[in-house]
């Protein structure tokens, strides 16, 4: 592949999107591996607390989005870590396009990759917990406003602790409280459909904080690599 | 005069010695006099009785606890806008002080609670979002400790800490963007709803805790200046003198 002469924001975010997704095409057992996750978190519940059909449909909103949390923050390690060892990241920093396209793109490509499937598999975790199709609809249009917020804010948080002692532990430290307001607003949007309320309130307020999120965010996660690759 | 004198650690480090006892010493007369006009001059509260008294405890702890973070986050970002050294230096010594601000504002809030709520947690927005700000002020700590270089150390810290600001409108206005558990705030800069005594209670404990906070910060960072410039040439001199 020959290295064009000036780089673009297009350029690049295009460049790391496709490289890795076709990075992830390649290993597909890692999406396996998260969707696995999810399913397995989802039904530990049930065993765990009991499953009364009552109490399902009451905790069901909010453990599909606990699991789907975790799975995505599992998940944040793929971002930048294998790259960070193998040197690649330094390349990418060394190469024409602009940092902030480029890795906006990985960012992007990791959602592909953790978000939207753990979205789209969400409606038949719900089926599991007994959830209705106006609640499944809006829990899967909450996590789809919601997972590219948590792509975004834990990208930055796994670019700041590249190369730190203490790992998954300090990156949990790191990037679990930033997901808490996602968390409260994404699950707060299925529990109302599922309590009879408007789930508008919240998934407006989602909306905005992604927008917040992808103007901001980016920008933190090219500080957050610069730091790194020092 | 030059303004950035005192920019430097090796400066800087005999002016925190000369400030910290001064500091520590008006952290205690203030200390003195506020729980004395708490505790023994204002008068019981008509609703809640005897254990409003917290408050000269909790509201100080609880401004402190934002207000220092917010400071930090000053400090960090100069770390990251200039690249200097003692802010980077001041952030981590203001991250402990924070955290204690933080844990302590939670804990009598949970003790002021049992008897008035009936609880000594709710899930309401307020907790939550000062429970967030324990784990931001944890986060930085851990975070700044997990590099062999310090420096990349503070400069990884620095930006959690800005991004972590995001955090200190929430918890400020989350009595009133929610309909909480926690009551709203009686202190405000059009005026009070509370009786004098208690307002200059609560001022002088808070003046109170900043003093210590400051004098704390200035110990602190003078521990984590040698530290540092252990093997800089004034450092030795001032072993061997």
């Amino acid at each position: 592949m020959s290295a064009p002469s000036r780089g673009t924001y297009s350029g690049g975010f295009a460049w790391a999107m496709a490289r890795d997704l076709r990075l992830a095409w390649r290993h597909p057992d890692e999406i396996i591996l998260t969707l696995a996750f999810f399913a397995l978190v989802a039904s530990l519940f049930p065993l765990g607390i009991g499953a009364e059909p009552q109490l399902l449909a009451r905790i069901g909103p909010g453990v599909i989005w606990v699991g789907a949390l975790l799975a995505a923050f599992l998940a944040l390690p793929g971002i930048f870590a294998t790259d960070f060892i193998d040197g690649s990241l330094e390349q990418m920093t060394l190469s024409p396009h602009p940092p902030l396209g480029w890795a906006a793109g990985k960012i992007a490509a990791h959602w592909i990759i953790s978000g939207l499937p753990l979205t789209l598999m969400s409606p038949l975790i719900g089926l599991q917990y007994g959830l209705t199709g106006d609640t499944l609809l809006v829990e899967a249009l909450s996590l789809a406003l919601g997972t590219p917020i948590l792509s975004l804010l834990g990208g930055a948080c796994a670019a700041l602790a590249l190369g730190a002692r203490g790992g998954g532990m300090l990156l949990a430290l790191l990037a679990l409280p930033l997901f808490v307001p996602v968390l409260i607003f994404g699950a707060g949007a299925a529990e109302a459909q599922a309590t009879g309320l408007a789930p508008t309130p919240h998934l407006s307020l989602l909306a905005a904080a992604l927008i917040a999120a992808l103007v901001g965010v980016p920008a933190a996660v090219v500080a957050a690599v610069r730091i790194s690759v020092d | 005069m030059n303004w950035f004198y005192f920019s430097s650690p090796s400066t800087f480090y005999g002016l925190a010695g000369r400030l910290a006892p001064w500091l520590f010493a008006l952290a205690a007369v203030t200390a003195a006099w506020g729980l004395y006009l708490g505790l023994l001059v204002a008068p019981t509260d008509a609703q809640q009785g005897e254990v409003y008294r917290v408050i000269f405890i909790h509201v100080p702890t609880a401004w402190m606890s934002m207000f220092l973070y917010f400071v930090m986050a000053c400090y960090c970002g100069l770390t990251l806008v200039f690249n200097t050294r003692l802010s980077a230096m001041m952030a981590r010594a203001i991250a402990p002080t924070g955290a204690l601000f933080t844990a302590v504002a939670l804990w009598t809030g949970s003790f002021w609670g049992k008897p008035t709520w009936g609880t000594y947690w709710v899930w309401d927005a307020r907790l939550t979002s000062e429970l967030v700000l324990l784990f931001l002020y944890f986060g930085f700590i851990a975070l700044s400790n997990a590099f062999e270089d310090p420096r990349r150390g503070d400069r990884a810290a620095a930006l959690l800490a800005i991004i972590g600001v995001v955090n200190l409108p929430i918890i400020y206005f989350s009595v009133q963007w929610w309909n909480t558990l926690h009551q709203g705030s009686s202190v405000s800069f059009k005026g009070t709803s509370m009786h004098v005594t208690m307002l200059t209670g609560m001022l002088v404990m808070s003046f109170s805790a900043w003093f210590y906070a400051a004098g704390a910060a200035l110990v602190r960072v003078r521990s984590i200046i040698l530290e540092r410039e252990r093997r800089a040439h004034w450092v030795r001199e001032l072993k061997e003198g």
